[in-house]
């Protein structure tokens, strides 16, 4: 792209940014209209666990978190369509492999601490989630080629895990006259944390398998 | 606001496909950031659950749709290369 271009392109995306800037800022300092805020916070009692942002996630707005997880699902699903996966590297030394053998186990349990504290405090499967996949992705580092990952069959299984347990919790209140994914108040607790164990685990092997980068 | 128009500056004007994907990160940061501050409703108040709620779906889809892009990317250089 020659240089004039650029800095006309530079001007017009300035002005695009005072635009967006001044709208925000309007916006924001403009008397604020009714929130979702309140209702939510009105019903976090209701729903099962303490933690606002994950009774969002998981109750009010569990909609949304199921197509995330199918959509993390799909891109896996591209990674893996695109043929087998890169040779891993060359084992390591023995200073980054002691290390791996120390920080794998840490962080298991912190993404199974993790996992626990999103019923009250900040947390939940996402975290979670994201700290087991980078122990895969330390453990891929460290010289094992699958990332610690089981075989290709049961990989599959695992990272079906969160979008089945999560539909099929859905399907099954449904069927029971609640509605999909409307929550009894008694039993909310655990079918979040169940669904929230399952989401755990599919999204560590998926972003694990999304780093090994091809088909298992 | 300043993260995504460089997002969206680098994105346009950078021709490799690596760069451009680290500019669409950096502009997915701007929103998520917008979004965070959005949450805010004074002191005293807590803020608001909801736009974190989507901030955090949003960053899970942003880091696997990279991981997608990426491995179409590395294959397209590949098929490029063998031609």
């Amino acid at each position: 792209m020659s240089r004039d271009w650029s800095l006309l392109l530079g001007m017009l995306l300035a002005l695009l940014a005072c635009v967006l800037l001044w709208v925000l800022h309007g916006a924001l300092m403009d008397q604020p209209g009714p929130r979702l805020a309140d209702l939510a916070a009105a019903n976090v009692p209701y729903s099962g666990v303490s933690n606002p942002v994950t009774s969002v996630l998981l109750n009010f707005r569990a909609y949304d978190t199921l197509l995330e997880l199918a959509v993390v699902l799909a891109a896996l699903l591209g990674i893996w369509a695109l043929g087998p996966a890169v040779p891993g590297f060359q084992p390591s030394g023995p200073v980054l492999a002691s290390m791996v053998s120390w920080i794998v186990p840490l962080l298991i349990l912190a993404g199974g601490y993790m996992l626990w504290v999103g019923g009250h405090a900040p947390g939940g499967a996402f975290q979670a989630g994201a700290l087991l996949g980078a122990a895969g992705v330390i453990l891929r580092l460290g010289g094992d080629p699958r990332a610690g990952l089981p075989d290709e069959t049961m990989q599959r299984w695992l990272a079906v895990a969160g979008t089945a347990v999560f539909t099929l919790v859905g399907l099954a209140l449904a069927a029971a006259g609640e509605g999909f994914l409307t929550y009894p108040t008694d039993w909310a607790k655990w079918l979040i944390l169940l669904i929230e164990t399952a989401a755990t685990i599919a999204i560590g092997v998926t972003l694990a398998a999304a780093y090994v980068g091809g088909r298992p | 606001m300043i993260l995504f128009a460089l997002g969206i500056w680098s994105f346009l004007s950078h021709e490799a496909l690596l760069r451009k994907l680290i500019a669409f990160n950096v502009m997915g940061g701007g929103v998520f950031h917008v979004f965070i501050a959005v949450a805010y409703r004074g002191d005293t108040a807590p803020p608001d659950p909801v736009p974190h709620a989507l901030v955090l779906t949003g960053i899970v889809v942003a880091v696997s749709a990279t991981a997608l892009a990426l491995a179409l990317g590395g294959r397209a250089q590949d098929a490029a290369d063998h031609d």
